[in-house]
């Protein structure tokens, strides 16, 4: 495997992208940034099959627009990482900010510890191959799948005695599915947001994503494949639908 | 149903002496107006939507159209139209959703705005006889120029060019979206823009396939749905503009119908078949100006810095020092979207109650930019209800640098304003996903009659500017010695910084 080291020392986000995008272009397979510190928009747009590992702490925006490469933080990840990413994986060793995983349309974003505000918000699918997965090790704050269009937000609540506690939860959801471990009080969910069952079928189902989130962070699966969690979907695919008449 | 049917909008009718029965507004009115019974042609006037489809296409000009038949008692107050919003809402208790841009009967800035032309003491510049420069750079200007000579004794420039698109004329077409109109008017505008050599915007909807040797002179749009947007769709386009307002409904985010979502809408916007296509109000990655400035360089760092940046506002109470937060963000053009600006579908009383005309938002953004020092860091485009070339000459004159065109475009290939677009009913082929509607357009002709459109007005806009002794673009941008107000009060001539007519 062919791998590209890089000092991101005191280095501005765009030469440090113009070093990650020659790297790509000259068939590197694994690139390792060392010392980030706060570097934003880090493998934005970046495409093909690369493999990035960010040592340090990455700025906002961390792999936007990203159409295939994976992203492994040693760290935590500012605001947005995931925003509308198209495909590839983030693995986040560590905490992230608000809006993780924006408008998102394909691929894994892998969070260790907890997210801020506006969690898979707006998250979206298309097709049988875009749909995204956001699965968040801790816990999120409010307006978790806020207006959400489609995907997977999965909350495992590791160390906590209830995964969530914020409120707003899939505020305007019209797609998609939120998945929390455990049990969700009614008065956290949003308007538009509705449990439903979550059957032995849908846990067959999350169960591979649960699997590989164990992997990358040295989890036992079983106690996740051993436990009871709360889906929360749309109430309507058409939240809008009868709030208007014509002129 | 104590509250009964209101009076019918329209009367239609038709001269049975004139009529040769030929069947043709059957065939084209899509609102179901008309329909064969034995040997007549029936009319069911209250689906008329005054589309004129049918007026257009009757070889006899047999059809009469009356507007407001039968009327209520009038009252200054009370209009009609206040009475049947009442009655709608108390039927359904909903939002009311209109078409078109604001219908209120408010005066036009621009018309109360009169150019200037030479007389004896300066001559004035025939345009057949000296080349007029309309050639217009919208993106960020150097402050100053470096230059360094070569060893071989040439001057070579060292400073650093951001990119600039390059317009022919200082007149585009704005963003209308695949989904809120069909392809073939997409395509019939591409194919305009592509001969003219300037640009048009893709709207938030995607960029279809068959725009793709087009999208040279496309503007690809993100907004707050992120519909349609990914590395591929953000590297073809000429440049990318960040939609954060409209001017036809500022402050709040769009909603296209699960309906209007059939196949090549959904592969074009990237959503599943017949779900509805929400955007937010705000997008939810900027909450602040701060933010703002990392969406404009998420785009360009995206793009490797090759690609201007515009960002879009509707025209509000503080849009000067909005703009020149804008102009600090590394964007590259403002682009203001007047209270007049139109859309597929706005709640009513969005479209003709928020936001502030596009000719004062020109003048005090491009005030505030001047003031700031910044005004050669961004170009501003105006758009809202631009009309005719005078408009377009008296919005540079205010300070704009081009405009974008949108309803004018559509009028172009055979839009008459019934504002009833949302209804994906349109029998002039543009507001629809219908095929069978949509192919009323071929887009070589739609092609032809929107390039017109902007010839014409090119030619009008060297005229005036050969009739006020300017010769070039740069000349009459921002040079409100040209204009004079009529009727204007001072309040609004001091804001537009434009002298009474006869100082």
């Amino acid at each position: 495997m062919k791998t590209v080291r890089i000092d991101a020392k005191d280095m501005h986000y765009t030469p440090l992208n113009q070093k990650i995008r020659a790297a790509v272009a000259d068939g590197a397979e694994e690139i390792i940034l060392d010392n980030v510190l706060g570097q934003r928009f880090i493998g934005d747009g970046l495409k093909g099959n690369v493999r990035l590992i960010i040592n340090g702490v990455p700025g906002g925006d961390l792999g936007m627009f990203m159409s295939g490469p994976t992203c492994i933080v040693n760290g935590n990840a500012e605001h947005a990482p995931g925003n509308t990413m198209d495909s590839g994986m983030l693995v986040i060793h560590g905490s992230a900010g608000d809006a993780v995983a924006h408008s998102m349309r394909g691929g894994k974003v892998f969070i260790k510890g907890n997210i801020g505000y506006r969690g898979g918000i707006h998250m979206k699918q298309y097709g049988v191959e875009s749909r995204p997965v956001l699965v968040v090790g801790g816990t999120a704050h409010s307006f978790l799948g806020e207006y959400m269009a489609g995907g997977l937000v999965l909350v495992l609540g590791i160390g906590k005695d209830e995964a969530m506690t914020d409120r707003g939860i899939g505020s305007g959801i019209h797609g998609g599915e939120i998945i929390i471990r455990g049990e969700v009080d009614d008065y956290l969910l949003g308007i538009g947001a509705k449990k439903f069952e979550f059957t032995e079928s849908d846990l067959e189902r999350i169960a591979p994503i649960i699997k590989s989130f164990c992997e990358q962070f040295g989890y036992d699966p079983a106690e996740f494949l051993n436990t009871n969690y709360t889906k929360i979907g749309p109430a309507s695919s058409r939240p809008f639908a009868g709030k208007y008449v014509w002129e | 149903m104590t509250l009964g049917s209101v009076p019918q909008k329209f009367k239609v009718s038709i001269d049975r002496d004139q009529c040769m029965d030929c069947g043709r507004c059957i065939e084209n009115c899509s609102y179901g107006v008309y329909r064969r019974e034995g040997d007549r042609i029936l009319v069911e006037s209250r689906k008329c939507t005054a589309c004129l489809r049918c007026v257009a296409m009757c070889p006899r000009d047999a059809i009469t159209l009356i507007e407001k038949p039968v009327d209520y008692r009038s009252h200054p107050l009370w209009t009609r139209e206040v009475r049947e919003d009442i009655i709608k809402q108390a039927r359904s208790g909903k939002i009311i959703l209109s078409g078109m841009g604001n219908a209120r009967d408010l005066p036009t800035v621009y018309d109360r705005l009169l150019l200037d032309a030479c007389q004896v003491t300066n001559p004035s510049i025939d345009p057949l006889r000296e080349p007029m420069e309309l050639r217009t750079y919208i993106g960020k200007k150097p402050s100053r120029l470096k230059f360094r000579e070569t060893e071989s004794g040439d001057i070579e420039l060292e400073t650093k060019l951001a990119p600039n698109l390059e317009l022919n004329t200082p007149i585009m077409i704005g963003h209308m979206s695949f989904g809120a109109i069909s392809l073939n008017s997409q395509l019939s505008m591409a194919k305009a823009v592509k001969e003219i050599g300037t640009f048009m915007g893709t709207g938030e909807g995607g960029l279809h396939k068959e725009l793709y040797p087009y999208q040279d002179h496309m503007i690809v749009q993100v907004a707050s749905g992120r519909f349609g947007v990914n590395i591929d769709y953000l590297e073809r386009g000429a440049a990318i503009e960040i939609k954060i307002g409209q001017g036809a409904k500022p402050g709040i985010g769009g909603h296209l119908p699960g309906e209007k979502v059939n196949e090549e809408v959904s592969r074009t916007r990237m959503i599943p078949l017949g779900s509805d296509a929400i955007s937010p109000a705000p997008h939810h990655d900027i909450y602040s100006i701060e933010d703002l400035v990392q969406l404009v360089r998420s785009l360009k760092e995206a793009t490797e810095w090759k690609k201007p940046v515009f960002v879009k506002i509707a025209a509000v109470h503080n849009v000067a020092p909005i703009a020149a937060g804008i102009a600090r963000s590394s964007a590259d053009a403002v682009v203001i979207d007047g209270f007049r600006g139109g859309t597929g579908a706005a709640p009513k009383v969005f479209r003709d109650h928020v936001g502030i005309p596009i000719e004062v938002a020109i003048a005090s953004v491009d005030k505030k930019l001047r003031e700031q020092g910044t005004r050669n860091e961004i170009s501003i485009i105006a758009s809202g209800g631009i009309r005719s070339s005078a408009d377009l000459a008296k919005s540079i004159a205010l300070g704009a640098d081009a405009v974008y065109i949108g309803t004018a475009a559509l009028i172009a290939l055979g839009c008459r304003v019934c504002g009833n677009c949302y209804r994906n009913l349109c029998p002039w082929g543009i507001a629809t996903q219908e095929p069978h509607l949509m192919n009323r357009i071929d887009p070589e002709r739609g092609a032809v009659q929107v390039a017109n459109l902007i010839k014409g007005w090119t030619l009008e806009l060297s005229e005036l500017m050969g009739a006020a002794g300017i010769n070039s673009i740069e000349s009459l941008r921002g040079n409100r010695d040209r204009l004079r107000g009529y009727m204007l009060d001072e309040g609004m001539l001091k804001i537009l910084d434009v002298l009474p007519a006869g100082a």
